[in-house]
């Protein structure tokens, strides 16, 4: 599939580019295989507007006579709005954006495509793994160990191919207990308290269903975490109502009488598309026109996403709280433990890592918690 | 009182402490017992807004007291009797009948006469008219009013046309309301154009008067770069045209030749009293979730007035700088909402107005020479409540909101602004006592009492900005603020100075203060090892750095100590 296919016109001359906040402007615009480029015709004038088309996330057009209008909406929230002179031109740059933007093929993305000339691709690939992370904490040699159980993704798709457990927990145990957890996504570390030793686990849900199954290996490894200590803390972040209504579909948790070590708090957590459509709320408040306060407060506490930032942070400040003022470690899973159990574990280690709030050490913070 | 527990509920403070209760004349002092600390609170009467009595518990006889700097402290006394006197004393003492009974009167620095005379002439409003360029060929200074018998309410000092006869200027002043005819508030020099302010015409339906028409003219003749002016009517148009059934109203564009009218729509003093009531108890709610936060916020309606007061200052200064528009402001007294705009105004079109000093100046113009009605608004003695209104609270938020926006374009921080609001309603100086000049004068204020701003200067390394440079572009020329919604915050440092947790929130322009102040100091000792001759010993300066930081007045300082010294 050549690029060059979907693009029947390349440059228009004499665009009109408006933004929101900026005066509108006079330029040149052009489409590649994975680009859209402004560049305005004023001499000495250098505004270049460089937009990947991927982060498109719609289009509208609007003829009117001879020329047309694309109103583009980016996924970081931009607008931008192209007068193009020319109907069939104006129809073949929207025709060109509606398919360049979502391709099916992943190797047709960009970064497949990039070559900046001072980078090689010999050079070092991501800042932070499991590996490099358990390598650089020595203290966790003492009690911890790093499993390649999952070199080949086998017994957990979604998991890394190096993941960290307690020393005692061979890879028998832990094939067992990706069974026992949903997309297999058994406990494993993700952060390691200097100060007092104790440690944050993330997972998904135990497969218990309705019939309330048990096993031994995953209570196995979780009696491992809390050898030293008293009790553990697990943080769902679903209601309790959520969590009983899970059995019913082979979901559910760690109950009080198999896991007699772990105290559970529950704290709801909103995700998919409720989150999605107060994040849609939230931008339609802030792009309303009509400079009413009222109506601006009003919108904004109707979309609720505030709310939910705040639950984000008052949730991560409980898991820093239990980690580091009562001494304790915790496990942190919701459904699939993909979204808001990730999202709780990195808040809680920028609150008690002040490595993590460098600038290298957020990023690998980023790569470890969410890319791997 | 002895064995009295205090807790400051403001603070955030979880246990209360116990110690003895002292009343005096002019403060409530609270001394704990505790050996070690013996801490102090002091709360001047003149900050009490109110005095509750809940009903007693077993464990004792409760007092709040609500101040008007919005702090709240929790008195618990054992005894019932105790409790009533000290009660029935602070309900008396917070609401006193005359002014001779206020703190000012009575305060005392050790400074001479010379001095508190000196300090009286610490601001200098001529010097910055002339800083305006004025008076030049357009705009003159005027006698009409050196007695206050033009206007009694107005300064004696004023700046009017160049072709406003004395006969104009009376014959104006007795069509608008208070006899408040146009006169000059701010010149800007590079567009020509000038910010008067006035009051309502009396006009009713159909009333005219040659004079004011005249007046308006020469106001448009003073500005060679345009031939018309806006008039801004600060109210809302309802009300505007609600006044003319009273025989007052708005300008009539058919009998004035040459003028835009433009209503802004600002609420009156009652509308902002209650909506200041709103805000403060969303300010004192414990623990509230985001939808009650969001929606006490829009029932308060607080932030909508803010930007009101925002949106008037901008038009203004738009008008004045990029179209070289003269403008003339009233609203009903020309006393409120007209201070207010026309000094948010000076704010966006002045960069002198946003350093500590310009700032002081800017409040002795348009405030306290223009005639606020200060010991009504901010009810210094037990007067109307009616009369009370928050309007200079408003205009310190726009001026904090402002600085949100523009982080480098004020000299001064925000504790800088809340120190203005605790003395504008503290009494403890006689800056802001009284209505009007004529009063002030009438009353001898300057040899009986000190002027706030020399005090305020002294302490001014504590409410500088360390991301101020006034040759930074952000500093310079004129302010452009967005007014969407969505840029105004709540003012927690006014509002809400509930601290729930320790250690305290980090502030970086403190950090960036502490970071300057440390540099400074290594560098001085830098330079004095390299001076040392040869052979010589050491200078160390350390006794001298000690000196110049040495504590001073801290009235209404978070933290709860209030000492006079």
């Amino acid at each position: 599939m050549e690029f060059s296919d979907h693009i029947k016109t390349a440059n228009v001359e004499d665009v009109v580019l408006r933004q929101p906040l900026h005066p509108p402007s006079r330029g040149t615009l052009c489409i590649t295989g994975h680009h859209l480029l402004f560049s305005e015709r004023e001499e000495g004038s250098s505004q270049q507007v460089l937009l990947l088309l991927r982060n498109i996330d719609a289009i509208e057009k609007r003829m009117s006579g001879s020329s047309g209008t694309i109103t583009i909406k980016c996924k970081d929230l931009r607008v931008l709005q192209l007068d193009i002179p020319g109907m069939e031109q104006c129809l073949n740059i929207s025709r060109s954006i509606e398919t360049l933007s979502c391709l099916d093929n992943v190797s047709e993305m960009y970064p497949f495509f990039y070559r900046p000339t001072d980078l090689s691709l010999q050079d070092q690939w991501g800042l932070s793994t499991p590996e490099k992370h358990y390598t650089q904490m020595k203290e966790l040699h003492e009690r911890w160990r790093l499993s390649s159980v999952n070199k080949s993704y086998s017994v957990c798709p979604s998991y890394p191919p190096a993941v960290i457990v307690p020393n005692c927990i061979d890879d028998e145990t832990l094939k067992k207990v990706a069974k026992f957890r949903q997309g297999g996504r058994f406990p494993v570390l993700c952060y390691y308290h200097r100060k007092n030793g104790m440690v944050i686990m993330r997972s998904s849900q135990p497969l218990t269903g309705a019939n309330r199954k048990r096993c031994k290996e995953d209570e196995l490894l979780l009696q491992a975490v809390i050898e030293d200590s008293d009790k553990g803390f697990i943080i769902d972040t679903r209601s309790s109502q959520q969590v009983q209504q899970a059995r019913m579909t082979g979901g559910g948790f760690e109950s009080k009488s198999f896991y007699n070590c772990w105290k559970r708090l529950h704290r709801q957590m909103e995700r998919g598309k409720a989150l999605q459509e107060s994040l849609i709320k939230l931008v339609e408040a802030c792009s309303d026109e009509s400079h009413n306060v009222d109506r601006w407060l009003s919108k904004l506490e109707n979309s609720k996403w505030l709310s939910h930032v705040q639950t984000a942070l008052s949730t991560a400040g409980l898991l820093a709280e239990c980690v580091e003022r009562d001494g304790h470690s915790a496990l942190v899973h919701g459904y699939e433990g993909t979204d808001c159990s990730l999202l709780i574990c990195t808040l809680a280690q920028l609150i008690m890592d002040p490595f993590c709030r460098t600038l290298e050490g957020f990023l690998a913070l980023l790569e470890r918690e969410w890319v791997q | 009182v002895e064995n009295v527990r205090l807790l400051d509920r403001s603070s955030g403070q979880r246990k209360a402490n116990v110690g003895t209760l002292y009343l005096s004349a002019t403060h409530t002092i609270f001394i704990e017992n505790n050996p070690e600390t013996r801490k102090e609170t002091w709360v001047l009467h003149s900050m009490v807004c109110s005095v509750e009595r809940p009903p007693a518990t077993p464990s004792g006889s409760q007092l709040i007291l609500r101040c008007k700097d919005f702090r709240v402290f929790q008195v618990l006394i054992p005894q019932e009797r105790a409790c009533l006197d000290v009660h029935a004393s602070l309900v008396r003492l917070s609401r006193p009948e005359k002014y001779s009974e206020l703190y000012c009167l009575s305060f005392n620095p050790n400074v001479n006469k010379e001095e508190r005379e000196e300090s009286w002439n610490f601001i200098d409003l001529q010097a910055d008219y002339k800083r305006m360029g004025v008076p030049n060929n357009l705009w003159v200074s005027t006698v009409a009013n050196s007695e206050y018998r033009v206007c009694d309410t107005y300064p004696a000092e004023l700046f009017v046309p160049k072709s406003a006869t004395p006969a104009v200027i009376v014959g104006s002043s007795r069509f608008r309301s208070r006899g408040r005819f146009p006169a000059l508030s701010y010149f800007h020099q590079d567009t020509l154009a000038a910010v008067c302010r006035c009051s309502q015409p009396l006009s009713g339906f159909s009333g005219r008067c040659q004079e004011d028409e005249m007046m308006l003219q020469a106001v448009m003749k003073s500005n060679p770069g345009s031939d018309f002016i806006y008039v801004v009517d600060t109210r809302p148009k309802l009300n505007a045209m609600a006044n003319k059934a009273a025989g007052k109203g708005y300008e009539n564009e058919d009998h004035y030749n040459n003028i835009k009218l433009h209503f802004i729509g600002i609420e009156n003093i009652h509308v902002m009293r209650s909506s200041q009531q709103k805000i403060i108890d969303v300010g004192e709610m414990r623990a509230p979730t985001m939808t009650d936060f969001l929606w006490g916020l829009e029932n308060s309606g607080w932030l909508k007035h803010i930007k009101a007061v925002l949106d008037a200052g901008v038009f203004i200064a738009k008008a004045v700088a990029d179209e070289g528009v003269s403008v003339l402001v009233h609203c009903s007294d020309g006393w409120d909402r007209t201070a207010q705009a026309c000094s948010v105004a000076s704010i966006l079109l002045d960069p002198f107005y946003r350093t500590i000093q310009g700032f002081m100046v800017l409040i002795e113009r348009d405030w306290v020479s223009f005639g606020h009605k200060f010991s009504h608004r901010y009810a210094h003695l037990d007067g109307d409540p009616r009369e009370v209104s928050p309007v200079i609270d408003q205009f310190l938020e726009c001026v904090w909101q402002l600085s949100e926006q523009f982080p480098c374009a004020f000299e001064f921080n925000e504790r800088f602004l809340i120190a203005v609001h605790t003395h504008v309603y503290s009494c403890q100086y006689g800056t802001f006592l009284g209505n009007c000049e004529k009063e002030r004068r009438d009353m001898r204020l300057r040899e009986r009492s000190h002027s706030v701003w020399p005090q305020l200067w002294k302490d001014r390394s504590q409410f500088s900005n360390p991301l101020y440079k006034a040759e930074l572009s952000q500093s310079q020329g004129i302010l452009r603020p967005n007014t969407t919604p969505y840029c105004f915050k709540m003012w927690k440092g006014l509002y809400n100075h509930v601290e729930k947790s320790t250690p305290p929130r980090q502030s970086p322009a403190d950090f960036l203060s502490a970071v300057r102040e440390e540099s400074h100091r290594l560098e001085e000792e830098l330079t004095n090892h390299q001076e040392v001759p040869a052979g010589g010993t050491a200078h160390h300066s350390k006794q001298e750095d000690r000196g110049s930081h040495r504590e001073t007045n801290h009235v209404g300082e978070d933290g709860g100590s209030e000492e006079e010294k």
